[in-house]
């Protein structure tokens, strides 16, 4: 403690200077990082805080599809309107993440770079096909969400690198999402299974395209294309629905821990993306 | 190391202090500027006793760092009430009864207000969602939230 700084910086090379100091971590929300500091299980010599970052706070629509800065909170996500109706279940991700309080802080950036399999945004991302643009010392990369995590609290960025901002990519008609998960009460509190189904429909309400992912069910939250794939072709039958059940319960690898056994964690996960999959329908326009 | 100076607005008025570093923006006002109703319950961002609104944002002070603080505009509990004269929340949890001890209710105040300076008529399911991040282990939630909604009509017939 005794040791740690704290930089503000204003623009990405000036952030990526401050990260290449030995023992530099960046803070978004800091609603993690915080508490681990706190806790002791961490011990940065530097926080590169990134919400002075010009662009860091805020959503810009950009080539048909929507930029989110790193340092953007669950709250003002939550208050865009076209996002909220563009990404729905995004969103509805991204505001289940803790109390009034931390959605004042809270970033999609620093709840996927924190690394933990639950992470609510993470799996709804995922499906919905989002990519990060990391900037670094090697300059800067798009890669896909689910590129970042590579098992709990451990990432693909490598030092220096941080994530700058979240692409949604754009939306053509007759598409939506949603994200539902599981927790024992009804707020504050830690996914024991969650899925998000992002969708496309043709104009007769044929699915043509669909992405599955899902969370606290293995290591990192998980591309499922078989279960999209088990979809694509449906009205969302219940054919279709139990094929994409079988398929999110085989991609399933959970531990066992206090918030459930692995055989509930992946019997619940087929569930919620059912139910996920029939919000998303809806949305999408869908006859349910 | 050396301390950071930071400059910023509490409740109205300019303020500078010196922080560490690694403080959090709770510690910054309990110990640093004396402004101790702004309470640490878990430290972590569960209870919400340390809630004050940092420009426009309802957050935990103990998950902002005092130096994040710079050249923004925070409120606490102490600028609630207008002199001797108390906020209608205030009142309300007094004439409710919602609360016992005391600690919670600071923080319970400033995320009242939060709320009612966004949605002046909140339903009853939303002030329950809106303060799940308050933690209070004496009333049992029900006279406070009766408090706040009673405090909310009154300020819409304050508008009127």
């Amino acid at each position: 403690m005794s040791q740690l700084d704290y930089l503000a910086p204003v623009t990405p090379e000036e952030a990526v200077r401050a990260l290449g100091a030995a023992g530099a971590r960046p803070m978004a929300g800091g609603t993690d990082l915080l508490v681990q500091l706190r806790a002791g299980r961490t011990r940065p010599d530097v926080i590169v805080d990134l919400k002075r970052i010009a662009g860091a706070i805020g959503v810009r629509q950009e080539a048909g599809g929507f930029v989110i800065g790193a340092a953007t909170s669950g709250a003002v996500l939550g208050e865009h309107e076209a996002l909220v109706k563009a990404w729905p279940g995004v969103i509805e991700a991204a505001n289940l993440i803790g109390s009034t309080q931390v959605q004042g802080r809270a970033t999609l950036a620093g709840n996927l770079c924190n690394a933990s399999p639950a992470a609510d945004s993470v799996p709804a991302m995922i499906a919905a096909r989002a990519t990060c643009v990391v900037v670094g010392p090697g300059g800067r990369r798009e890669v896909p969400v689910e590129a970042i995590c590579t098992a709990p609290g451990k990432t693909s960025l490598s030092p220096g690198e941080f994530v700058l901002e979240i692409k949604l990519p754009p939306r053509p008609a007759r598409a939506s999402d949603a994200y539902l998960r599981l927790i024992p009460r009804t707020e504050m509190d830690i996914a024991v299974a969650g899925a998000a189904v992002n969708l496309v429909l043709d104009a007769q309400g044929v699915i043509t395209e669909a992405h599955v992912g899902l969370g606290a069910v293995a290591p990192t939250a998980l591309l499922v294309p078989e279960a999209g794939q088990a979809l694509v072709g449906s009205k969302l039958d219940e054919a279709a629905l139990a094929r994409l059940d079988a398929a999110a319960r085989a991609a399933c690898r959970p531990i066992s821990d206090k918030r459930g056994t692995a055989e509930y964690r992946t019997k619940i996960a087929g569930v919620l993306a059912r139910r996920a999959a029939a919000i998303a329908y809806k949305r999408a326009g869908g006859a349910a | 190391m050396s301390k950071t100076h930071v400059s910023t607005t509490i409740n109205g008025d300019p303020v500078e202090f010196l922080a560490d570093p690694g403080m959090t923006l709770l510690d910054a006002l309990r110990d640093e500027l004396e402004l101790t109703g702004s309470k640490e319950g878990c430290g972590s961002g569960d209870c919400g006793a340390c809630s004050v609104i940092l420009d426009g944002r309802l957050v935990c002070s103990c998950l902002v760092l005092a130096p994040e603080a710079e050249g923004r505009r925070v409120e606490t509990i102490e600028g609630l009430a207008n002199g001797s004269r108390l906020h209608p929340l205030q009142q309300k949890f007094l004439e409710h009864a919602a609360l016992q001890c005391g600690f919670c209710t600071p923080g319970l105040l400033m995320a009242s207000k939060a709320l009612l300076d966004a949605n002046p008529d909140p339903t009853e399911t939303e002030v329950r969602y809106w303060l799940a991040g308050n933690l209070c282990r004496c009333t049992g939630y029900d006279k406070i939230i009766r408090a706040v909604m009673d405090a909310a009509a009154e300020l819409r017939q304050e508008r009127v």
